[in-house]
């Protein structure tokens, strides 16, 4: 039955009387009576898993169930807090516990883990069962996080959130019984599959078995170094996130303590990436008025979030012209900042080191991307989180709370409201907006705002009237929200001019690296956080800053000039996967330089006799000693069947492996990048010979 | 003979595109509507061709399916079925159900792989001959410890009996 918010119904709780309508699972009514029910596997935004047990509640006439999947249902009596329900959640916990690696002191996630939270919750004093964990290698193959399968708990919410809210599925349940893991395909790191970096998996994480991966190091390392200038840039979302780890509110603007706390750490100068986010603006909007004057390229995405940039990348690329080619606000700083300060600051270009302060783990990862690096040099040297700072405050003993909040260093410290609003779903647009306005009309309106563009919904469509033109767009965050829209696109059934595209949920302010609050309505704090900060600005247009004119002046020339192109703009790889994952380049382990052979193994080379062909080629390479040059491995099918017995050898890199197989006609074989045709054992014996021979 | 019929135009082609076309997958996929609600049948289909789940084919078959490749790969790690490694000539499956469990089958187990030379958490032979695994029930128990050699029985098996088996497939082969 279906309650609508006229016809409230009631059950009871405790004995207490209830009311719910809407809800759609008891969780949520008694968390809406304030009782405060242990989950481990529930969100909001995600499907049911019901999996922890650790929301168990027990309905008179029905016993114990799970309550985040039991629908609430009139007069239904409902007990929370009976001994067997105490019982049987410690034991849950307890059973959690066994098969987590209990190393709380060192894990970075111990400050928020929920693991520890509800442990002590519950009063867990001993485990009883046997700690049975296999010592697995952490996944460090991403430069954005780092996995932790000691940690996992299985409650899936990082499978969830990645299949469900960002349509990735990098990672998913393998393997079965006590070997279960949550783990990306065929056994490989994060780094080498299909993810994108966008860390909502860490976020999501109640333990630490995904994390942003820290820099913190790098960067003591840099601020202790004498010779090294440290500079740093501050992005918008951090400064309404980062008072929350010092017992602020969400939302709060911490601006001027960051500053200071910053400068207590020992960074020579504090920036704001609010800064290059003006610079951005101009660049993307005339980006855009020259297409929708000429008609083409439409719509132009935007390209600030870089886990939506490798979304497009991965599973769009020929839609890749569309992506605006601006670098975002952090690379945009990075590139001026090498630049034009080692000139201004009069240090030497090797000595100055820029890190940036962002709410993002997908930040770390663009900043590794090769195009943004010159003379093996990065521009941005290193990303820290949200997390990571304010880590790094408490480590050095700074009381936030007591500083004195300071100013941003100039010139890369000025910006206006348009660069601050960067940090919330629709601020890029109407940063955009607040610039092509004055553009195409050439007045000022009465009021900076464009209340049409902010809406905080996953999916927001609006026209907004340029002069006589009106211009179609689209705001949208949440990867798969973003997909749907694509495809949408693609075939035709929607028609854009601009669309803003963001990861998370909420925008940068929701971002992977920022603290992580189980309190609600936080992200739509941090947004009004962000809004309000751009109110209290005395310039809210882009073009009114005049560092970015004098910038213009004095370097750039005008937008998109070329030697703007040069610095501030950027273009994209193809990296939809031909064939498997995609395997990033510095990820390719060095093939040694070895011959590899390949027999089919498969069903009808099987037959006609691999099996012997395999096995006197490996008698024949034991015999010669030649064991360690080659390579004999079997495979499957080549598709050459008609041409066999072939023999294929594989090159001096074997990339993908040029298989042997064996068909219909006889054992097929490959070596190397070479096909052997109506090959056998003498002739593969004589091809391997000639190989190794060249080799040496 | 062995001879190079690889023309140099021809190799250039080839560099470009991927050996394989798939044709194979893609006809099992075409026979299951490209329904990703069938990817165990299609898995299964995939491995009757190739005797083995190879990590491109199921690259390709989520790519075709529009399934993210952790869930394919996810799915086919669940199933014991699955073979994600080439499997050797004779696939020697034990019995570790209950029943031949208490009927002694490890002993036979440990028998057969020290006969084979097989490492740690190795399953198929260095020549590819041998594959040994062990399974749950095969159905069997009255004969427990019961074991299979590619599609025969054997019962009541022995740690002798086992590698004198194996001795025997093994004088075969040479003899071939
Ligand atoms: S970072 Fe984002 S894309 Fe990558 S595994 Fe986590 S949720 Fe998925
Ligand atoms: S990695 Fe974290 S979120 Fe994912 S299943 Fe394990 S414990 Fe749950
Ligand atoms: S929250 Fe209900 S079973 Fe996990
Ligand atoms: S336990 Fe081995 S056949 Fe049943």
């Amino acid at each position: 039955m279906r309650n609508t918010s006229e016809t409230k119904t009631t059950l009871t709780v405790n004995g207490r009387e209830v009311s719910f309508n809407e809800e759609t699972n008891l969780l949520a009514v008694l968390r809406k009576a304030d009782i405060d029910i242990p989950t481990f596997c529930y969100h909001s935004e995600l499907s049911v898993y019901g999996a922890c047990r650790l929301c168990i509640v027990d309905v008179e006439g029905r016993g114990i169930v799970t309550s985040c999947s039991t629908a609430p249902e009139p007069n239904m009596r409902v007990r929370t807090d009976t001994k067997e329900l105490r019982q049987m959640r410690k034991i849950n916990v307890e059973l959690l516990l066994a098969g987590h690696q209990r190393e709380c002191p060192t894990c970075d996630k111990s400050d928020t883990c929920r693991l520890l939270e509800i442990a002590r919750r519950l009063g867990i004093d001993e485990i009883r069962f046997k700690e049975n964990n296999r010592q697995q290698p952490l996944d460090r193959s991403g430069v954005s996080l780092v996995r932790d399968p000691n940690k996992c708990v299985l409650c899936g919410d990082c499978v969830r959130y990645c299949g469900e809210i960002q349509d990735v599925g990098a990672i998913d349940f393998i393997g079965r019984g006590a070997k279960t893991q949550v783990a990306p395909a065929f056994n490989k790191g994060l780094g080498e599959v299909e993810c994108v970096n966008c860390g909502q998996c860490a976020a999501v994480c109640p333990t630490g078995a995904i994390t942003p991966r820290s820099e913190i190091e790098d960067v003591w390392e840099a601020l202790h170094d004498p010779d090294k200038t440290v500079v740093v840039q501050l992005a918008p979302a951090v400064r309404v996130s980062a008072g929350e780890a010092f017992g602020g509110a969400p939302g709060e603007l911490a601006t001027g303590r960051l500053v200071a706390a910053l400068k207590r750490l020992g960074f020579d100068q504090v920036y704001d990436t609010s800064f290059t986010a003006d610079l951005t603006v101009i660049e993307e909007a005339n980006e855009f008025l020259t297409r929708y004057q000429a008609g083409e390229k439409l719509p132009q995405f935007t390209s600030c979030c870089p886990a939506w940039v490798k979304f497009m990348e991965q599973y769009h690329p020929e839609m890749l012209p569309n992506l605006s080619t601006c670098r975002s606000p952090q690379q945009m700083f990075g590139s001026l900042a090498k630049r034009m300060l080692p000139e201004r600051l009069g240090v030497e270009k090797k000595n100055l080191v820029v890190v940036s302060l962002m709410p993002c783990t997908a930040k770390k990862f663009e900043a590794k991307r090769e195009e943004f690096w010159s003379d093996e040099m990065a521009d941005v040297d290193h990303v820290l989180t949200t997390q990571e700072v304010t880590r790094m405050i408490k480590e050095a003993g700074i009381r936030f709370t007591n500083l004195e909040p300071r100013a941003f260093d100039m010139p890369f410290g000025f910006k206006t409201g348009a660069g601050v609003i960067f940090g919330s779903s629709g601020g890029v647009t109407e940063a955009v907006l607040r610039y092509a306005y004055e553009e195409v009309t050439g007045s000022r309106r009465e009021e900076f705002e464009f209340h049409q563009v902010r809406g905080n919904r996953g999916l927001l469509e609006t026209e907004v009237e340029l002069g006589e033109n009106k211009i179609k767009l689209a705001v949208v965050f949440g990867l798969g929200n973003a997909r749907q829209l694509v495809e949408r696109v693609a075939r035709g059934e929607a028609d854009y001019d601009f669309v803003e595209v963001m990861a998370c949920a909420g925008g940068c302010v929701s971002g992977g690296g920022q603290p992580v609050n189980g309190e609600e309505e936080t992200r739509e704090r941090r947004i009004h956080g962000l809004f309000n900060a751009d109110e209290t600005l005395q310039l809210h247009a882009p073009q009114e800053n005049p560092y970015v004119q004098e910038g213009y002046n004095k370097v750039l020339r005008e937008p998109g000039s070329e030697i703007a192109h040069r610095l501030l703009h950027t273009d994209y790889t193809n990296r939809r996967p031909t064939l498997g994952l995609e395997v990033p380049e510095e990820h390719h382990p060095r093939p040694k330089e070895k011959v590899k052979i390949e027999v089919c193994v498969g069903t009808g080379c099987f037959l006609r006799g691999s099996q012997e062909l395999y096995s006197e080629l490996a008698a024949y390479l034991k015999e010669t000693g030649q064991e360690e040059e080659v390579e004999l491995c079997g495979t499957y099918c080549h598709e050459r069947c008609d041409r066999g017995p072939v023999m294929a050898m594989a090159g001096i890199r074997p990339m993908t492996c040029r298989k042997t197989w064996m068909s219909e006609h006889g054992p097929v074989v490959s070596v190397d990048e070479e096909l052997l045709e109506n090959c056998d054992v003498n002739a593969a014996k004589t091809a391997i010979q000639e190989k190794l021979k060249k080799l040496n | 003979m062995c001879q190079n019929t690889d023309s140099s135009a021809v190799q250039a082609e080839k560099q470009k595109q991927p050996v394989r076309s798939f044709e194979k997958i893609r006809e099992i996929l075409r026979d299951n509507n490209h329904d990703p609600a069938r990817l165990v049948p299609i898995l299964q289909k995939v491995q009757e061709e190739y005797r083995y789940l190879p990590e491109d084919a199921m690259s390709y078959v989520a790519a075709a399916l529009g399934l993210p490749a952790a869930r394919v790969y996810g799915v086919a790690t669940f199933y014991a079925h699955f073979a994600l490694q080439p499997k050797g000539k004779y696939i020697i499956r034990l019995c570790d159900g209950t029943a031949c469990h208490v009927k002694a089958s490890i002993p036979i187990l440990e028998a057969m792989r020290s006969r084979l030379g097989l490492g740690e958490e190795q399953e198929t032979t260095d020549d590819m001959l041998f594959t040994v695994e062990t399974v749950s029930c095969l159905g069997a128990c009255g004969l427990a410890p019961v074991m299979l050699v590619n599609e025969q029985t054997y019962g009541q098996m022995t740690p002798e009996g086992a590698v004198a088996l194996i001795d025997k497939i093994m004088e075969q082969e040479n003899n071939q």
